[in-house]
């Protein structure tokens, strides 16, 4: 291979060079990292996060942020708690990813209509999300403890864990959809070029609202795995999520000018960040080398990223 | 030779990803030549330029300054070396002023603080290379041509002896490139060289000493300017002997009216009473630069809201709505190729279906297996190199680019098809490729509305030519009787009229 064929490969699979070295090196470490219960561990701790995340790479492909899917995912706690509660747990289940959807929906118009960035309009949505839910929920937590709402969160299905399989099943659909819909098609058109994507007849518009639903979607989905799993509906739930949806999306090597990307990306992304934290669990290092550690990591995976888009 | 170059190029390569687009590449600049760079579009011309100002790494390849190997060679050790260059797009800070940005990161200095010495330095200057220009205007104020100024300025304020010139003339009028011309001239004569990257074959035989040309990458050969004419130019180019452009034949069996317009009135400030094309007719639009022929199409295709009636083959469509036009079989290739045409982070068959993804797919879902299909069919077709299906349209060239921006509008068979600048930035295989294809479509029964800032290259293809002036239709002109000259007698005579009455 070239100079510049071994550059792009890294570019390509930083992210997978990294899980790679980070994983034998963690194996090395700790007897108790490779094992199936930690693995699977890790992986349903972190399957909110990464449906939320595969969400967001749509968002970012097209072009746009989402900086309010933290609020969403509270009230989306916040309603399926309540719901649970008040009238039936499946229910509130099954209503609060539809309740995200329309939240999602609404950013989509706020950016479409008002033509504001997506960046500004959704800390400004993010804000109003957030003060709904505490409304909702009169600032108190709801708690559920039933098992008709709790089963969602803890139990499993063929030995593995719900939330992975609905992160997987999700991931799947959202690739089926990015790399064979026409609706996918269109993300990439106008994340890629929306004056092209215009003049082909696209309307672009309706594209972004679409995106931004998913993203919604998305928060409600993730949030009943969390809500459902400790029983208790919060408005501070969810805190920061967003940014890490974020970050683990630009990890994952989608482009942050948009156009380019792809889910299973942004899942990597997730994982790293998880590896990174369970590292510091199992060698119980100091905690505060932590958030340091994550951010060498995203810097150095944006920066090799970076180094072949100069030209 | 190698002795006396200023600079010379060693057997220089360079390759991006997997793309080889200059090769062997052997080149020396003497003191005192204007060295005209040529070839088509994807030649390596530009890439060639560039390495030699610095500005791209040679993958292969020794680059010499006064006899001497450079190890390294990027921007600024060129320019430490005497070695400016002056990119296509200007590389000014608008904001500032001419003096500003021509000593901008040389500026006079005491620990930090400016002295505010630049425009008295900057008269000097001009006074001995006979620019003129005011040194405390904003740049953004200015022409083209004088912006252009401002970076030969800049180039020679840190004492270049050889200064690359990319595509100086793209945005030029005819009187500002004699200017152009004279101050190379004048350079020259000053003993220092200028290194001409241009696709205008004229323009090399008006100013140029001596000329290398390129072909695919390679250097075909470097010869004094007194031995090369415009043909042996274009055949060293092309590779065989071939004269230039020659338009394919006319069509002449008219069908029925194939686009109708009246009344149409847009936002975007154009206005058509009435046209009519037919089908299998090339009608023409000709007009000076920002005459409004782009805004006129734009108003019939849909891209900008507009009021009136537009009919397809008698069936009236919705104004302002791209994708009725499109089901319609009206269509529009653009003028801007890589900002309003291609989406440069997709493949090539994701571009060509883009508009037509409906008919491209079930239930939502894209056929992958139809849209290869039409892509090979059109990369066929349009004979597009590298041929690949997936290819990467980004690492392809502005001809190759163009075809591909046209096999996606012509994918679904329209019926009127309106080309906005067809030809531009391309190399003249490409064209001769497009104008072919225009004239077959025209054979084919398809209606064509031209527009081109080259007048003969409207006359050349059309039946029937329109010179627009401010966003309407003013005169119309038989293409096989008027001349250039006519034509732009005619613009100008308009143009004048129009002021007068304002």
């Amino acid at each position: 291979m070239t100079r510049a064929q071994t550059l792009k490969f890294l570019q390509d699979y930083a992210v997978l060079i990294l899980i790679f070295a980070l994983m034998v090196t963690l194996t090395f470490l700790s007897d108790s990292f490779l094992t199936g219960r930690n693995l699977l561990n890790i992986l349903n701790q972190n399957a909110p996060l990464a449906i939320m995340a595969s969400a967001m790479t749509l968002v970012i492909i097209s072009g746009g942020f989402d900086l309010s899917v933290a609020a969403i995912f509270a009230i989306g706690s916040v309603v399926s708690a309540w719901i649970a509660l008040h009238i039936n747990p499946y229910l509130g289940l099954a209503l609060a990813p539809f309740v995200g959807l329309l939240l999602g929906c609404a950013n989509g118009l706020a950016i479409t209509v008002l033509k504001v960035h997506s960046f500004l309009a959704t800390i400004a949505t993010a804000l109003i999300f957030k003060g709904i839910a505490i409304a909702l929920s009169d600032g108190r937590l709801i708690s559920v403890r039933v098992d008709e709402f709790t089963w969602l969160g803890r139990s499993k299905f063929l030995g593995v864990f719900n939330s992975v399989w609905m992160m997987t099943i999700f991931a799947i659909v959202l690739t089926f959809l990015l790399t064979r819909t026409i609706l996918g098609r269109q993300i990439l058109a106008v994340g890629g070029n929306e004056e092209a994507a215009i003049l082909s007849g696209i309307r672009t518009n309706r594209v972004k609202i679409a995106t931004f639903a998913i993203a919604g979607f998305a928060a409600g989905l993730a949030s009943i795995i969390t809500t459902s799993r400790v029983a208790l509906g919060q408005a501070s739930s969810g805190e920061g999520l967003e940014l890490q949806a974020i970050a683990a999306v630009i990890l994952g090597g989608t482009s942050i000018y948009g156009g380019q990307g792809a889910i299973w990306r942004s899942i990597a992304g997730v994982f790293l960040l998880a590896l990174v934290n369970n590292g510091f669990n199992i060698l119980s290092a100091d905690p505060f080398y932590r958030d340091l550690t994550t951010g060498l990591i995203i810097l150095a995976a944006v920066g090799i990223s970076a180094v072949g888009q100069r030209r | 030779m190698t002795q006396t170059a200023h600079l010379a190029a060693r057997d220089v390569g360079v390759r991006f990803g997997d793309i080889q687009v200059l090769s062997g590449v052997d080149l020396d600049i003497h003191p005192g030549e204007v060295h005209g760079l040529i070839g088509e579009n994807g030649a390596g011309k530009s890439t060639l330029g560039k390495v030699l100002g610095g500005y791209y790494r040679a993958t292969f390849g020794d680059i010499f300054v006064e006899g001497q190997r450079q190890s390294r060679w990027d921007t600024p050790t060129a320019l430490s070396n005497g070695i400016a260059i002056m990119h296509q797009e200007l590389q000014l800070v608008p904001a500032l002023t001419v003096a500003q940005n021509v000593y901008l990161g040389i500026e006079d200095h005491r620990a930090g603080v400016l002295r505010n010495t630049e425009a008295a330095r900057l008269r000097k200057l001009m006074d001995d290379s006979g620019l003129a220009l005011e040194p405390d205007e904003i740049t953004s104020s200015l022409t083209i041509a004088d912006q252009q100024k401002i970076e030969i300025l800049r180039a020679l304020a840190r004492d270049a002896r050889v200064i690359v010139m990319d595509e100086p003339t793209s945005s030029l009028s005819k009187s500002e490139v004699k200017q152009l011309h004279r101050i190379m001239k004048s350079l020259r004569d000053e003993g220092r060289s200028v290194i001409y990257v241009t696709h205008f074959l004229d323009d090399v035989l008006d100013v140029c000493d001596r000329i290398t040309v390129l072909r695919n990458g390679q250097m075909v050969h470097t010869r004094d300017r007194g031995t090369e004419t415009k043909e042996t130019l274009v055949s060293a180019m092309l590779g065989d002997e071939k004269a230039e452009t020659l338009y394919p034949p006319k069509p002449i069996d008219f069908g029925a009216v194939a686009l109708s317009v009246t009344d149409l009135r847009s936002s975007n400030g154009s206005k058509v009473e009435s046209l009519q094309v037919r089908a299998g007719e090339i009608v023409g639009f000709a007009g000076l630069i920002g005459a409004g022929r782009s805004e006129i199409v734009r108003a019939i295709v849909g891209a900008d809201s507009a009021s009136g009636r537009v009919e397809v083959n008698g069936v009236a469509i919705a104004t302002g709505n791209i994708q009725a036009s499109t089901r319609a079989g009206l269509v529009m290739v653009p003028e801007d190729r890589r900002g309003q045409g291609l989406v440069m982070t997709l493949p090539v068959r994701a571009n060509m279906t883009l508009p037509h993804l409906v008919e491209y797919s079930h239930g939502g879902v894209v056929s992958n297996r139809e849209e290869r299909t039409l892509a090979t069919r059109l990369i066929e077709r349009f004979s597009v190199r590298p041929a690949i299906v997936d290819g990467d349209v980004s690492n392809y060239s502005g001809g190759n680019q163009q075809k591909i921006l046209l096999g996606k509008w012509i994918a679904r068979n329209p019926c009127v098809l309106i080309l906005d600048e067809p030809s531009r930035g391309v190399d003249i295989g490409a064209r001769e490729k497009i104008h072919e294809e225009i004239s077959r479509l025209a054979a084919e029964g398809v209606a064509i509305l031209v527009i081109s800032s080259e007048l003969n290259e409207v006359l050349g293809l059309a039946n029937k030519v329109c010179l627009i002036d401010r966003g309407q239709i003013v005169a119309e002109v038989d293409p096989n009787r008027a001349s250039e000259a006519d034509v732009l007698a005619t613009l100008f005579k308009h143009q004048g009229k129009e002021e007068c009455s304002a």
